[in-house]
């Protein structure tokens, strides 16, 4: 479902940014057509095209506007498409290609469209550019035509009308040159008159001058430096002529030129004295200059010809001709200069009266580049026709408006298919790690299945032969033993029980990794845990000749309630680690209150090495809970517990190798060893210290070490317990109630012998646990001079082996030489079995006692019982032999026995009668039911698990539902309270009895309401175990 | 008559250790023999006779069941006799049986046809060599009885 929410994010995201380009590229779109159609508004100067582009615009927005919505719509689509179909791998990766082709094809249309309208408005330009020349052009030779046109009728109203004329060549010139402004596209005007052959004698007398004639000239342009008039034949005999009389000064050299001799020129006269309008002769180069040239040319009549006279008439008419020459070239070039923006175009102007061959009149031949507009020209002369051609200077720039947006739009689209594809094959990635990871915990699961029944069977495997062995010492215990011996026993039994608990923890780490361990409440005496762990590993710190002392602060209560197996079990790794890195010197143990510490750290100094245990240099232990967060956080002075919370500090002190400074960090990470090494040469699998680590943390407690290599090493935890005490019984009694069987050294005193004040007060410890006054002195000097000083008897010398083998002579002598009154009991506090007494004390004398450490109560209440001679030697077997408690618990219960096999019935029967018990028994489970119903007539019910018709899980389950039923009643007071109904509540103890005794069996007895489990067949010790639990304090409870 | 006494007592032992050696037996019928007392004198002899008549009933039951002219086989029928007859086979401590119901049992559950007949012939077998060899020892007992001697605790190891 998470997939989802990614997909969904990653969506989101390419939305965000598929709306910014939107945005983005819209507002460049726009901004950019502003400025351009600015630039034409501002050139142009029209209303209309603003409108225009605003038009474009709005179009444009709507556009954007469609593409956004739409881009807003992809993705809500896609969040419902995702939601509730499983996607297809393939179906995407088609969506995708899809997607990218279609995008593609838009960039492609948007290129194509913002390219064709950049063209357009080319285009549009151009045609306005080009008509704008054309019609100037045009009005401007019209202007000029027109008064050539003047001209002509001045001629013929001051030349022909007037005789004599009024006009001469001068006055022509003069006139014309000042009136040229008016014809701003002529270069120059010439007047041909009409003289027909009759008249040529007499008109060139008249002039002085004979007419010459102009084909010859064409044939041969001359330059025009060379242009010499005189030089050119007269005209041949023709029907007429038309020499040129006047000209501007501009054009002289034509004067008396036949007009009619040139080609181009006859044809136009001809043309116009036919038309009697303004006729041009096509292009040609024009005499003298040799430009491009055109002539206009208009017929001079004599009188004033209608409109619609015949050509003959007209020809008839004819007095003469007026000539304008129009030199194209440069008055085009005249007219484009007056122009703006000439530079951007090209002008061409062509005689297009033969289409197959138009002439060229102006401009250059540049190479189309496809763009080009066609303006006509009208000029006035039907027969003449002319056009404008206009094309860009420049090439059309690139489309890099078009390019950038179609190219935007195309990442963006790439970016989105990107995007998608990312996103898809990361879906498709994570759920193949999803579902390669779910094979693999399914594995993990088997293996963890594999790995706890392989623990049950083995730590069944174990646990069995262990039984035999407890069994057997349990055993030994009843027959006849001295107190040694059964000191022994007990050490070898306790041991043997934390080796079957330790297995059992094995079981446990299990339960710690999955979080499912609780810890229990009950209440337990701290210093016999305390002296049971230490029994456990004095055998280890005999051998190995390390020091093994305990000190409890007396400020701790005696009896506390918690885990007291959970405890243990985080002393028993502390010290095992210990232990096993501790060559030399010694392991200590304190417990103190938190307070305690807090009250005597300020006086305490730097510990000397002389003042530890062992007088070897330990590791600075206050280092080792500096880091705690309950010291720390506000300030120890204002750590504080509510009152019934008891909050110990364990320190578990040795003198071993300590740690490596580079493995301290890894210290509690389970598995991890200092090094490869080590666990070859110490054995251990690391796991211990994890395990203490989770359970001070269950016990609302801090673990902290502090380690020095070569030194040793500290390591320090604080947990926290309820008080066990009642309040009264403490004040009243608090030595009687816990150690009853240490009452007859009461009263006694002792001296302790030793300069080492920390060893000192272990001894004194244990003293004074036994009810032991104990006095401690440095020296034997002291401690005879107590003796003789004291008022009360001292019962014993406890002197330290060290002191011992250093001052014993002394001692002895100075014994010998004044001998006490009562002379005391010598004890010697041994490291190790090998000690030796000298023999010289030895002889005469009975022999000092040797203690051998660790110090325990039960181990010094034994030796100093031998030693002393006091208590009882008789066997302590108030209790008797298990059987005998047995009869003692089972005599006159009443118990069913349940299992559908007659056989085990019956054994299981006799079993129970043995041992004086009131048996029935019942075949099946529905029968047990029957017998069952609250109020119970029986004690206790033995109940097969496995049976036909009904096992013993379900027959349980039926009869908790029923008392339960019952005991709802009585609560409500709607019961009735039966005869011996002194009860609250009924609950009949069920024991399962089965062959397998695996762990689960034992939880699944549990759950159904089963309240224990014995094997089949039965066993006195664990029978015992079971029915005492409940019998015990039920009959407490009677009692 | 003393010697008498002594050469049965000698023979009764010699006898419930062989029983025991031969793997007929084990600790658990010594743990019988023990709950045996005044208060129940007959109690060994009284199980042994359950014991027996559960096998003579279980067996045939299984026999039944295992039959092979009425074609399929119900094996939880006879899984469910197999278990009840190892539950009382361990409970007297006949060690032979329990070992061949444990096996029978396997072949239960694996539904092997061949195994599940060939063990069932086999503790038809043993259990009644065990009968036998059980009314022999209690043939010597009473005898010892009748002699005026006393039963001996054997002390297998």
């Amino acid at each position: 479902m998470s997939l989802f929410h990614v997909l969904g994010f990653a969506l989101k995201i390419g939305h965000l940014f598929w709306m910014l380009c939107c945005w983005f590229v819209s507002w460049f779109v726009d901004n950019g057509i502003e400025d351009k159609s600015g630039l034409l508004v501002g050139s142009v100067g029209d209303l209309e095209k603003t409108k225009m582009t605003t038009m474009k615009k709005k179009n444009k927005m709507c556009f954007w506007n469609r593409i956004s919505i739409s881009g807003l719509k992809i993705p809500s689509f896609s969040y419902q498409f995702l939601g509730s179909v499983k996607f297809n791998k393939a179906w995407w990766r088609k969506l995708v290609v899809a997607w990218v082709v279609l995008w593609v094809l838009v960039s492609i249309w948007t290129f194509w469209y913002f390219s064709s309208q950049a063209m357009e408005k080319r285009k549009e330009t151009l045609t306005s550019m080009c008509d704008e020349r054309a019609r100037m052009l045009q009005d401007q030779f019209n202007v000029s035509m027109n008064h050539v046109q003047a001209m002509s009728i001045l001629i013929s109203t001051f030349h022909h009308g007037k005789i004599p004329s009024a006009i001469d060549q001068r006055t022509f010139s003069e006139y014309t040159d000042r009136t040229s402004f008016e014809r701003p596209l002529t270069s120059g005007v010439a007047y041909a008159m009409r003289v027909l052959h009759s008249e040529r004698e007499e008109f060139e007398r008249q002039q002085g001058w004979s007419i010459r004639r102009m084909d010859s000239l064409e044939q041969n342009p001359v330059h025009k430096d060379e242009y010499d008039p005189e030089a050119l034949e007269p005209s041949p005999v023709q029907e007429e002529y038309a020499p040129v009389i006047f000209a501007q000064d501009t054009v002289s050299h034509v004067v008396s030129l036949d007009m009619l001799s040139g080609k181009e020129d006859r044809e136009n006269v001809l043309r116009a004295r036919r038309s009697g309008k303004g006729v041009l002769t096509a292009p040609f180069p024009l005499l003298k200059t040799n430009r491009l040239g055109v002539i206009l040319t208009f017929a001079v009549y004599k009188r004033d010809l209608p409109s619609n006279a015949t050509p003959k008439e007209r020809i008839e008419a004819t007095n003469g001709y007026l000539g304008g020459v129009f030199d194209i070239e440069s008055l085009v070039e005249n007219l484009l200069q007056q122009l703006a923006s000439k530079q951007t175009i090209l002008v061409n102007v062509y005689d297009t009266t033969n289409h197959s061959q138009p002439i060229s009149m102006y401009g250059s031949d540049v190479s189309a580049d496809g763009l080009e507009r066609v303006s006509l020209l009208n000029f006035g002369d039907p027969f003449r026709k002319h056009e404008m051609r206009c094309r860009f200077k420049q090439k059309p720039p690139w489309p890099v408006l078009s390019m950038v947006t179609s190219f935007g739009i195309l990442v963006i689209a790439l970016l989105v298919a990107h995007i998608i594809h990312a996103t898809v094959s990361r879906i498709t990635k994570v759920e193949e790690d999803c579902h390669k990871m779910e094979q693999l915990k399914k594995k993990a699961e088997a293996a963890d299945v594999a790995k706890s029944q392989f623990l049950a069977t083995v730590s069944h495997e174990i646990r069995t032969p262990m039984n035999g062995v407890l069994g057997m010492l349990h055993m030994l215990m009843d027959t006849e033993l001295d107190v040694t011996q059964q000191d022994y026993v007990r050490t070898a039994q306790a041991s043997g029980k934390a080796l079957v608990s330790l297995i059992n923890e094995v079981l446990d780490q299990a339960k710690i990794e999955s979080g499912k361990l609780e810890l229990e409440d009950v209440r337990f005496d701290l210093r016999g845990i305390l002296d049971d762990v230490l029994s456990l590993f004095s055998g280890k710190s005999q051998q190995k000749g390390v020091e093994l002392a305990v000190y409890i602060s007396d400020r701790v209560p005696e009896m506390l309630i918690g885990d007291p197996g959970r405890f243990r079990q985080i002393l028993t790794n502390l010290m095992g680690n210990s232990i096993k890195f501790t060559e030399k010197g010694h392991i200590f143990v304190t417990v103190h209150l938190v307070e305690e510490l807090f009250e005597s750290i300020d006086g305490e100094t730097a510990s000397s090495p002389e003042s530890t245990l062992s007088g070897l240099p330990v590791a600075d232990r206050k280092r080792s809970w500096e880091n705690f967060k309950a010291f720390s956080s506000s300030g120890h002075r204002s750590f504080e517990q509510s009152p019934p919370d008891i909050n110990l500090i364990v320190a578990v002190e040795d003198t071993g190798i300590g740690i490596p400074l580079e493995a301290q960090s890894r210290i509690f990470t389970p598995f991890m060893q200092v090094g490869p090494s080590i666990s070859r040469t110490h054995g251990g699998t690391g796991i211990g210290l994890s395990i203490s680590k989770c359970l001070v943390g269950l016990m609302k407690g801090e673990i902290g070490f502090s380690s020095t290599p070569k030194v040793g090493s500290t390591f320090t935890f604080t947990a926290v317990f309820s008080n066990g005490m009642q309040q009264t019984e403490r004040k009243n009694d608090p030595q009687n109630n816990n150690q009853p069987i240490f009452s007859e050294f009461r009263g006694m005193k002792a001296v302790v012998v030793d300069h080492r004040p920390a060893r000192a007060k272990v001894s004194w410890y244990h003293f004074q646990r036994l009810g032991i006054r104990v006095e401690v002195v440095p020296r034997v000097e002291q401690a005879l001079h107590y003796m003789k000083i004291g008022t009360c008897t001292v019962n014993m010398i406890l002197i330290e082996q060290e002191i011992w083998n250093r001052e014993a002579d002394v001692f002895i002598k100075k014994l010998q030489k004044e001998p006490l009154v009562l002379s005391p009991k010598l004890i010697l506090l041994a490291n190790s079995v090998e000690s030796s007494i000298p023999d010289a004390y030895c002889t005469g004398r009975d022999p000092p006692i040797v203690i051998v450490k660790p110090l325990r109560a039960s181990m010094l209440a034994a030796t100093l019982q031998r030693g002393l001679g006091i208590g009882n030697r008789e066997p302590p077997q108030q209790k008797g032999p298990p059987a005998l408690i047995l009869r003692n618990l089972l005599l006159g219960r009443k118990i069913l026995i349940v299992d559908d096999n007659n056989v085990n019935l019956r054994v299981a029967a006799g079993a129970l009668k043995k041992y004086g018990a009131d048996v029935v028994c019942a075949e099946s489970g529905i029968k047990a039911i029957s017998l069952l119903k609250p109020p119970h007539e029986f004690d206790a019910c033995f109940m097969d698990i496995q049976m036909p018709e009904m096992d013993g899980f379900e027959a349980t389950k039926r009869i908790r539902d029923m008392e339960e039923e019952i005991n709802k009643r009585i609560k409500n007071g709607e019961a009735v309270i039966v005869e011996n109904g002194n009860k609250a509540s009924w609950h009949l103890p069920v024991l399962a009895m089965t062959a397998d005794v695996i762990q689960a069996t034992h939880e699944e007895c549990l759950k159904c309401g089963m309240d224990g489990y014995v094997s089949k067949p039965f066993e006195a010790e664990q029978l015992y175990r079971e029915v005492s639990r409940f019998f015990d304090s039920s009959s407490d409870t009677e009692s | 008559m003393d010697a008498l006494i002594t050469q049965l007592q000698r023979q009764f032992r010699d006898y419930t250790i062989s029983l025991y050696q031969q793997g007929f037996l084990d600790d658990q019928f010594t743990e019988l023999k023990k709950l045996q007392d005044d208060g129940s004198p007959d109690f060994v002899a009284e199980v042994l006779t359950l014991f027996f008549e559960d096998c003579v009933k279980l067996i045939s039951n299984m026999a039944r069941a295992l039959d092979q002219t009425t074609g399929n086989v119900d094996y939880s029928k006879v899984g469910a006799s197999v278990h009840q007859l190892k539950g009382s086979s361990s409970s007297v401590g006949a060690k032979r049986v329990k070992a061949l119901c444990v096996s029978f049992k396997d072949y239960c559950d694996t539904q092997n046809f061949e195994g599940c007949v060939r063990c069932l012939q086999q503790v038809d077998i043993e259990y009644k060599t065990l009968k036998t060899k059980l009314q022999d020892l209690f043939n010597l007992e009473k005898q010892i009885i009748q002699a005026g001697g006393r039963v001996p605790q054997v002390d297998i190891n």
